[in-house]
C-alpha cells in the first residue's frame, strides 16, 4: 500500500469533501460555463472554495479539474488550455491546503460513451494521460478517478494515472438496477471491486447518483469484495426542482447521521457529492470522525 | 417460415451479422419485409425494451439490440419506401443550446433509429433556430430535445418558443427528456411528452404520432 493511504487510513474515517460546482456557483460561476475555466480566470475563488472544505475539516480535499481532460474541454472550446487548467487547479488546492490537508486531483469522465464510438479507446487513454500527467506534475498527493458509469473507461484512466507513481483511487457511480448497485452498464459491486482492485487501484470507491441511505450497502459489499480501502461520496439526496432550481433536501444533520452506518461498515473515506457543502463535511467530521 | 424466428432471436441478443443474414434470406425468399418487421422486428425490440424496465438488460444489451435492429431496417427500408409505404416517423433530435452532454441524446437517437425513425441527429448546444431550420427543411413530424444541466432545461421552452413563432407547431409533437426534467415540466413549457429513459422515448414517439 503507498505510504499516503496508510499514513491516512490509519486516523480512518478519512474526511474527504463535498460538492464544488455549487459552491462556484455561490460566488458567481453562471450556468453553462465551465467551472474548471475558473482555475485560470478566477483563482481566488477556486481557492475560496477549498478553503472552506480545509476549514470544515476535510482531511483530503479535491481539486477543480473534474472535466479538464481534452475531450470534455473539446465541447468548451479550451482543449489547448488541458494543461494549464489542470496545473493551476492542483496549484489553488496546495495552497489552500497548505498542508492541513492532502490533494487528491480529480479525473472526472470523457462524456463520451466507447460503445457507441463515440470514442476510441485509444484517445481516451490519450486524453487521460494528458490530464495525469499535467496533474501530477504539479504537486498533489494522489489521483482520484470519479463519477465513472463505464468500468472500461474508468480502467483506461485508471492506466494511465498509475503511470505517474502518485495512489490513484478510482470511484464509480451505481445508479442502476433492481437494487441501484450496478453502473449504468450492468456491471454490479463486486465485478467493480475487483476489476479494479486487479487493475491496480489502491482505493476502490463509490460517488454520486444516490442518496447516503442506499450507499450503506454498496460500501459493504465493496468493503467486502476487495482488500484495499473503500471511499465513499453520496450525493445529499436526489435534486428535486422548485420553482427551475435545483434542491437537494438532505440537511447536513441528516447526512452525518447516515453516515455512522458507513462508518460502521468500514468504509475509509468519507465525504459528499453533489448538493453537499462546507456544512455537510463540518457535521459529518463532527458525528463520525475522532478528533485529531 | 421457421426461420424468420432466428430474426427475433438476433435483435434481443443483438446479433448484428445474424440479423442482417436472416433479413437478406428472409427477402430473397420474398417474404413480405413488411411482415418481417411487424412480427419479428418491432415485437423483439419490445422484448428488449421489456428486459431493460425489469432490471434484466442495461444500456449496453439495449444499445446492441438496438444496433442488430437498425442492421436489418437497412436491408428493409429502401423496400418500404420504393413501394410506398410510411415509415414510423422523422425525428429532429438535439441537446438544447447551452448544454454539451450528449450521451442520453445518443441512447435516444439510436433507440428510435432501431425502432424504425428517421433520426436527424442536430448534435449539442442546438439554437432554436437550428431547430426550426431542420423541422422544415427535413419535413420532420417530431423534435426531441435533451437538457442534464437545470440551468439549460429553460433553453427548451426557448425552442418550443420559437418553433411556434415559426408557425411549425402544428407540423410537429415535441417531446422532451434529461435528468433534471419532469412531466410536469413538460407540460408547463408546452412540451406533448417526456420520457425518463431511452426506451421510454420509442414509446413516447410511437404514442405521440399515433395520436
Amino acid at each position: 500500500m503507498h505510504a499516503l493511504i496508510e499514513r491516512l487510513i490509519a486516523g480512518a474515517p478519512v474526511i474527504t469533501d463535498g460538492a464544488w460546482g455549487t459552491q462556484l456557483q455561490a460566488l458567481g460561476l453562471v450556468s453553462g460555463e465551465c467551472p474548471d475555466a475558473w482555475n485560470l480566470s478566477h483563482p481566488e475563488q477556486v481557492r475560496e472554495v477549498a478553503r472552506r472544505y480545509v476549514g470544515a475539516g476535510s482531511d483530503v480535499i479535491l481539486t477543480n479539474t473534474f472535466r479538464s481532460n481534452r475531450i470534455a474541454l473539446e465541447g468548451y472550446g479550451l482543449a489547448e488550455e488541458t494543461a494549464s487548467l489542470n496545473r493551476a487547479g492542483v496549484e489553488h488546492s496546495r495552497h489552500a491546503a497548505a498542508g492541513a490537508a492532502s490533494v487528491f486531483a480529480s479525473i472526472g469522465p470523457s462524456g463520451k460513451m466507447l460503445m457507441t464510438d463515440e470514442v476510441t479507446a485509444d484517445r481516451l487513454a490519450d486524453a487521460f494521460r494528458e490530464q495525469a500527467e499535467a496533474l501530477a506534475a504539479a504537486g498533489p498527493d494522489a489521483l482520484l478517478i470519479e463519477t465513472m458509469s463505464d468500468l472500461e473507461e474508468a480502467l483506461l484512466a485508471l492506466g494511465a494515472a498509475r503511470a505517474t507513481g502518485l495512489p490513484v483511487v478510482v470511484s464509480m457511480v451505481f445508479d442502476s438496477g433492481k437494487e441501484k448497485d450496478r453502473t449504468m452498464m450492468g456491471t454490479t459491486v463486486e465485478e467493480v471491486a475487483r476489476a479494479l482492485t486487479d487493475a491496480g487501484a489502491d482505493v476502490v470507491g463509490a460517488n454520486c447518483g444516490l442518496g447516503i441511505e442506499r450507499y450503506v450497502p454498496i460500501g459493504e459489499r465493496l468493503r467486502r469484495a476487495t482488500s484495499k480501502p473503500v471511499w465513499i461520496k453520496p450525493n445529499a439526496g436526489l435534486p428535486e426542482i422548485v420553482d427551475g432550481h435545483i434542491l437537494y433536501r438532505t440537511t447536513p444533520e441528516q447526512f452525518a447521521a447516515h453516515a455512522v452506518a458507513l462508518r460502521d461498515a468500514g468504509v475509509h473515506f468519507l465525504g459528499g457529492c453533489c448538493g453537499t457543502t462546507p456544512d455537510h463535511i463540518r457535521a459529518l467530521r463532527q458525528t463520525v470522525a475522532a478528533s485529531r | 417460415m421457421e426461420d424468420l424466428k432466428q430474426l427475433y432471436d438476433a435483435i434481443l441478443v443483438g446479433n448484428n451479422k445474424l440479423a442482417r443474414e436472416t433479413t437478406e434470406k428472409a427477402l430473397a425468399a420474398k417474404v413480405d419485409p413488411q411482415e418481417l418487421v411487424q412480427k419479428y422486428m418491432i415485437p423483439a425490440m419490445d422484448e428488449v425494451g421489456r428486459r431493460y424496465e425489469a432490471n434484466e438488460y442495461f444500456v449496453p444489451e439495449l444499445l446492441i439490440a438496438a444496433r442488430a435492429m437498425k442492421a436489418s431496417l437497412e436491408l428493409i427500408r429502401p423496400l418500404l419506401i420504393a413501394r410506398g409505404d410510411s415509415f414510423s416517423g422523422r425525428v429532429v433530435i438535439g441537446t438544447v443550446k447551452g448544454d454539451l452532454h450528449d450521451i442520453g441524446k445518443n441512447l435516444v437517437s439510436a433507440m428510435l433509429e432501431g425502432a424504425g425513425f428517421e433520426v436527424i441527429d442536430l448534435g449539442v448546444d442546438v439554437s432554436p433556430e437550428k431547430f426550426t431550420n431542420a423541422i422544415r427543411e427535413k419535413n420532420a413530424n417530431l423534435v426531441a430535445m435533451s437538457a442534464l444541466l437545470t440551468t439549460t432545461m429553460s433553453s427548451m421552452k426557448t425552442i418550443i418558443d420559437a418553433i411556434n413563432a415559426a408557425g411549425l407547431r402544428s407540423k410537429v409533437k415535441v417531446m422532451i427528456g434529461g435528468a433534471p426534467v419532469t412531466d410536469k415540466y413538460a407540460s408547463d413549457i408546452g412540451a406533448d411528452g417526456y420520457s425518463s429513459n431511452a426506451n421510454g422515448a420509442v414509446a413516447l414517439a410511437r404514442k405521440l404520432l399515433a395520436a
